[in-house]
């Protein structure tokens, strides 16, 4: 990886008793996360439960009203942080694509590398066409979002997270907008990248999906985490009501 | 019948007097397209400032916008053309039109940007910080190019709307196409020349017609 560990880290992600209100309303009420590299660490709870929040906070696109978050040791809730250069080593998937309607799905991948990364035009080309080619739409690089299918655009955007060559991609519920028939691909490649090495934090339903590739899960209800674990100990052996009721709710029995 | 085309359509008068209605065409060309280019230019560039949010700036843009968009163009074109020699300021009659044309435009274009940029979805704003694109680079790359897609249709219609009124500035003497026709009709006492000049606004205004239409299918997008 490009940027060197932190010798004193042994995480990529660190949360500490983040808080996060908004208003009068208690989000986080004091979460703790942490990611090892290479983890895939999953995050399930019912809406409202503060789990995407938690995970805008990983990149400071929510600002934690209280707490300290770090990136492999680094502390990015401090003073002076450039956010910016911190955010080039997170990559993150959102729910709703986000992609630049007027921009080629090459033009998506590319900006920030020729923009941020200060790449030339055909070197930054060269690496978003490898990144398109590892989510299967090298031949779509010259689409716009509007001529691709939600499973497409989803993929697009990972690309565009991977070509950065983060050191941890955030997924804020990847496949919730997708048809079922489109979910699979984009967790094949989802899966992929785990193969690979890549170090994932998700927030997401795809309940089978966790239980098959996650190191680790997270309830999380309330704002707070209310049991964490293996996937087996989880779906198999919860312990309080409140993941058994979510657990029941999500699965039908 | 008769009478009407003579009052209208002599095409002896409007032989006459077309050499001087078409130096009238020409400045009106001019002024227009001055107008176009300094009113959107700057507008886009008020849009812009109001987007840093730095709030007294922001006072200034609004109250500037509201003035212009508040005024009717002929008070203003009034007032600048007499009131500025008072302060010490000589411009020909046409820089003033021009300016001022180019206030109004800008003034209105200014509210349709800054709708265009608050339109421009959270989530691109999101993605575009998250890939480590500061404030400035997510304006200018991702949500300008958005803003100002959306907008062409009521900017281009606002645009023809506020450069028709290079007619007013025949008020503060500048030789447009009004001016002469007004005059040579005048002279002649006969409106054929105001014909003319009909026909000369046609084919500046038809063809922006046109392009904007053409503009608008050409950047639009499917959503």
């Amino acid at each position: 990886m490009a940027h060197a560990t932190d010798a004193a880290s042994k995480y990529v992600v660190e949360a500490y008793d983040i808080h996060k209100s908004f208003g009068d309303f208690e989000a986080l009420k004091g979460v703790n996360l942490t990611v090892a590299p290479q983890e895939l660490v999953f995050i399930i709870g019912p809406s409202g439960s503060g789990k995407s929040t938690m995970l805008r906070c990983c990149n400071l696109l929510e600002q934690p009203s209280r707490g300290q978050v770090k990136i492999t040791g680094e502390e990015i809730t401090a003073r002076g942080v450039d956010i910016n250069k911190v955010r080039q080593r997170i990559g993150m998937v959102f729910q709703q694509f986000n992609l630049y309607p007027h921009m080629s799905a090459l033009g998506n991948v590319s900006l920030a590398l020729r923009k941020v990364k200060k790449m030339a035009r055909s070197e930054a080309d060269d690496r978003a066409h490898a990144a398109l080619r590892r989510v299967g739409l090298d031949d779509k690089a010259g689409n716009h979002p509007t001529e691709l299918s939600g499973g497409q655009q989803q993929r697009v955007a990972i690309a565009r997270a991977i070509a950065m060559e983060p050191d941890v991609i955030l997924f804020d519920e990847p496949t919730s907008a997708l048809d079922p028939e489109l979910v699979g691909s984009v967790l094949e490649v989802m899966r992929e990248l785990r193969e690979s090495g890549m170090t994932m934090v998700v927030v997401s339903h795809e309940m089978r999906f966790a239980r098959d590739a996650a190191d680790r899960v997270i309830f999380m209800d309330g704002g707070l985490v209310v049991e964490e674990g293996s996937p087996e100990r989880i779906f198999t052996d919860a312990r309080s009501d409140r993941l058994k009721s979510f657990l029941h709710s999500v699965t039908g029995h | 019948m008769e009478r009407f085309l003579d009052q209208f359509f002599n095409l002896e008068i409007m032989a006459r007097y077309l050499p001087d209605v078409a130096a009238g065409f020409a400045v009106t060309i001019q002024l227009a397209l001055s107008v176009i280019v300094t009113g959107l230019a700057l507008g886009l560039l008020l849009a812009v400032i109001r987007a840093f949010q730095i709030r007294p700036v922001n006072w200034l843009i609004i109250l500037f916008v509201d003035l212009y968009r508040a005024l009717p163009p002929l008070v203003i074109l009034i007032i600048f053309y007499f009131g500025l020699p008072f302060v010490g300021l000589t411009m020909s009659a046409f820089v003033i039109a021009w300016l001022v044309l180019s206030f109004v435009l800008a003034a209105f274009a200014e509210e349709i940007y800054w709708a265009g940029i608050t339109s421009v979805n959270r989530g691109q704003w999101e993605a575009s910080r998250s890939t480590g694109l500061g404030f400035t680079e997510t304006l200018f790359y991702v949500v300008i190019p958005q803003a100002i897609r959306m907008t062409i249709p009521p900017l281009t219609n606002r645009t023809i709307a506020i450069t028709k009124n290079t007619a007013l500035a025949s008020v503060i003497t500048v030789e447009e196409m009004l001016t002469v026709a007004q005059t040579s009709l005048a002279y002649a006492a006969n409106t054929s020349p105001l014909t003319l000049a009909a026909i000369g606004y046609l084919l500046i205004f038809f063809p922006l017609t046109m392009a904007s239409r053409w503009i608008e299918t050409r950047y639009a997008w499917k959503r």
